[in-house]
């Protein structure tokens, strides 16, 4: 699904990614751990043609990503506030980018419904702005987005911080079942060594830019994880 | 002493790291000679108002100035209004720092106090004073009166500061002023007769001084009390949440996703401050015609000036709005960037929108046509000049604009790089003068209708070449967008 080649990324002289070769197949449920600065958003942003790569390039179904823009109707992304616009209400953001991906309001709707549960009772029917949500509300708004008009590749950035527990644990279940339906690639960063290792069957940790450890998921991950941390 | 040397610390960086400050040496120089410029023309009037009174025939200058002079503070409150940034923005992070929130206030008020709003006036006012005292008026009347003047000034400065959050004061105090300026300018009624002679007791008796006097400081205490009220998260310092407006814009689903995006595009306007206010400048733009097609004022009675208002009449919107594209999609740019949108369609969005309002523009002003044939030739030729180029060229040019807006704030001060981009401004230029000098070829070869002719056969070659057109800036924008997304995302 998505190949990054010689990928590199530096900001004056300074290098915050190196990635000579990586390989993720098509429905993998990625997990990406590293510290502050690890490169993390960069490989993403990279992935989602957002920066220019001071090197290589990166292949979504064989196509380069900043050549054409035949990615962006598989491809859907939540990476920060910059990917919901605050003034539309939940339901008018869903149905804007739900026209966008061909999908009518009615399928909006019923592809909304098992996020119900998730969103309480503070978002769909508040006749409120998003801008005016919680930060946490927001968040929910724009992640459950992304999983609209069935898209083939789904990128977030931190998808558990800044939500309230119940909901880690829910999105946390409804990340698993996306990944047993086997259609969807899942490509998800996180702080939370827990969480990921719950979610994803590959985990790869970033260090400065460097691809330190490629685990495929067991029990012992964690361990290792916390370990490779801890120091 | 020492709080104040940490306040102006504060203040001080916060200057010299605004992002106005950031961008590149030309456009800092441009934004001086614009302060410059304001500088020049109220030490100008200053000093020549003295002598204008002379000119008109009026027997005392400073009766006559007295005279004007509730509009001249009506005008300063309005322009406070729209531009002045109260200091609220940075309070919020001294709340928890070990100071008495009295200081925070005090200083906050004082900050206000050397608002360009106020120092401007003293080129205004301090020149005519000295050549009032030249002309044998007495020192102590002319001194007074400068005073008493200045603290009205600074009352509207306090004043200010407190109703600044309400928008209806605004339109209200708004239709007042233009009433009261129509009614005077038919002569039906006139406001000054009620207050000129208020300012003219200030230099005839010194204790008039005491009501001035008296305004400011309760002004001042109106501000302190206003600030004391919202120094707590949930009243002043945060953004005040809104009730949805809905309004359906059904007839945009025919469109498909060019309606999507035009829906979202309405409602971006009609939701957030800074749009909405491109959009008033449009509508107000209609009207500037009438300055220059009616013959009242001379300086405009030559056909290049008229052709000039001809692309402003039709294409306020464009220049309000367009010089804007896509900035205005500044905070959730990158959304845009990776969904299902081509940048060919997200452009032909921002294309349609533009064309849709100068073609609304040129029907509304249909009205000039009571005026003469003359003029809506001019608009006519301007609206097409408008649809069938500049709206290419606005977009063409927001490829390199690459300043975010933020959406939610209608208030920035003078100079701030979103209330008056400089280089937006710059931008701007070649869209006017282009299609002046077009004219003014025909206008010399042949004559008036030739020049328009030729304006509107250019036009009608831009949209015929549409696709081209709009692929060389799909080209383009795809070149600027990693620039573009990283300006954005800097702040």
């Amino acid at each position: 699904m998505i190949q990054a080649v010689d990928l590199s990324k530096k900001y004056g002289g300074n290098t915050v990614l190196n990635i000579e070769e990586l390989n993720i197949p098509k429905g993998e449920c990625f997990g990406l751990v590293g510290n502050n600065g690890a490169g993390k958003t960069t490989l993403f942003n990279l992935i989602l043609d957002l920066i220019r790569p001071s090197s290589g390039y990166v292949l979504s179904k064989e196509t380069r990503v900043d050549q054409s823009e035949a990615w962006k109707s598989f491809t859907t992304a939540y990476i920060d506030e910059s990917f919901i616009i605050g003034y539309l209400t939940p339901e008018e953001y869903f149905n804007f980018l739900g026209n966008l991906r061909g999908i009518s309001a009615a399928r909006v709707e019923e592809e909304l419904t098992p996020f119900k549960a998730l969103f309480g009772d503070e978002v769909l029917g508040q006749k409120k702005y998003i801008r005016d949500l919680s930060k946490g509300n927001q968040k929910k708004v724009g992640v459950v987005a992304a999983f609209l008009g069935a898209p083939e590749l789904v990128i977030l950035d931190e998808p558990f911080a800044n939500l309230d527990p119940t909901t880690q644990i829910r999105l946390k279940n409804y990340l698993k079942e996306v990944h047993l339906n086997g259609a969807t690639t899942l490509l998800i960063s996180s702080h939370d060594l827990t969480h990921i290792t719950e979610v994803c069957e590959r985990i790869v940790a970033l260090n400065k830019g460097v691809v330190v450890k490629d685990l495929k998921t067991s029990e012992e991950t964690l361990k290792e994880l916390e370990t490779y941390f801890s120091v | 002493m020492k709080t104040i040397r940490q306040f102006l610390y504060l203040e001080w960086n916060a200057f010299k790291r605004s992002p106005t400050f950031e961008t590149n040496l030309a456009i800092k120089i441009l934004m001086g000679f614009v302060a410059l410029y304001f500088i020049a023309v109220f030490l100008a009037l200053g000093v020549g108002v003295f002598f204008i009174a002379k000119d008109v025939g009026a027997e005392d200058p400073l009766v006559w100035v007295n005279k004007f002079m509730i509009y001249y503070l009506a005008a300063d409150l309005f322009m406070r209004y729209s531009m002045q940034k109260m200091p609220i923005t940075r309070i919020k992070q001294l709340l928890l720092t070990p100071l008495h929130k009295n200081q925070i206030i005090r200083f906050s008020l004082l900050k206000t106090s050397f608002s360009f709003f106020n120092i401007i006036h003293l080129f205004f006012l301090i020149p005519f004073s000295v050549v009032l005292i030249a002309h044998d008026y007495s020192i102590f009347g002319v001194l007074s009166w400068f005073l008493g003047v200045f603290m009205l000034i600074l009352s509207s400065n306090y004043l200010n500061v407190f109703v600044n959050s309400s928008d209806k004061t605004f339109y209200i105090a708004a239709a007042i002023y233009v009433i009261l300026g129509l009614s005077q300018y038919l002569e039906y009624f006139d406001i000054t007769i009620y207050t000129a002679p208020f300012f003219n007791e200030l230099f005839e008796h010194l204790y008039f001084l005491i009501f001035p006097m008296g305004l400011m400081f309760f002004m001042r205490l109106r501000a302190v009390r206003f600030f004391t009220n919202h120094m707590f998260l949930d009243t002043g310092l945060s953004q005040k949440e809104e009730s949805v407006r809905n309004i359906d814009f059904d007839f945009l689903k025919r469109l498909g996703s060019l309606g999507n995006l035009l829906t979202n595009d309405m409602r971006m306007i009609l939701r957030n401050k800074r749009p909405k206010q491109a959009v008033i400048a449009g509508i107000a733009f209609l009207f500037y015609g009438l300055l220059f097609y009616t013959g009242s004022i001379e300086a405009y009675e030559s056909p290049m000036m008229k052709m000039f208002a001809g692309i402003f009449v039709t294409g306020g919107f464009l220049f309000m709005f367009g010089s804007y594209v896509p900035s205005w999609d500044s905070a959730y740019y990158p959304l845009l960037m990776t969904q299902n949108l081509s940048y060919k369609e997200y452009l032909k969005s921002k294309w349609a929108l533009v064309v849709f309002a100068v073609i609304l523009s040129t029907i509304i002003s249909s009205f000039y046509l009571f005026i003469s044939l003359e003029a809506f030739g001019y608009i006519l030729a301007g609206g097409f000049f408008n649809l069938g180029l500049n709206a290419y060229l606005v977009i063409f040019s927001g490829a390199f604009v690459k300043v975010p807006v933020d959406l939610t704030s209608g208030k920035k001060p003078f100079g701030d790089s979103q209330a008056m981009n400089a280089k937006t401004m710059l931008l701007s230029l070649p869209k006017i003068l282009f299609p002046v000098g077009v004219y003014a070829l025909g206008y010399y070869t042949v004559g008036n209708w030739f020049g328009i002719t030729l304006l509107i056969l250019l036009s009608l070659l831009g949209l015929l070449f549409h696709n081209k057109i709009l692929d060389a800036l799909v080209k383009l924008y795809n070149r600027e967008k990693y620039d573009t997304l990283a300006s954005y995302t800097k702040n």
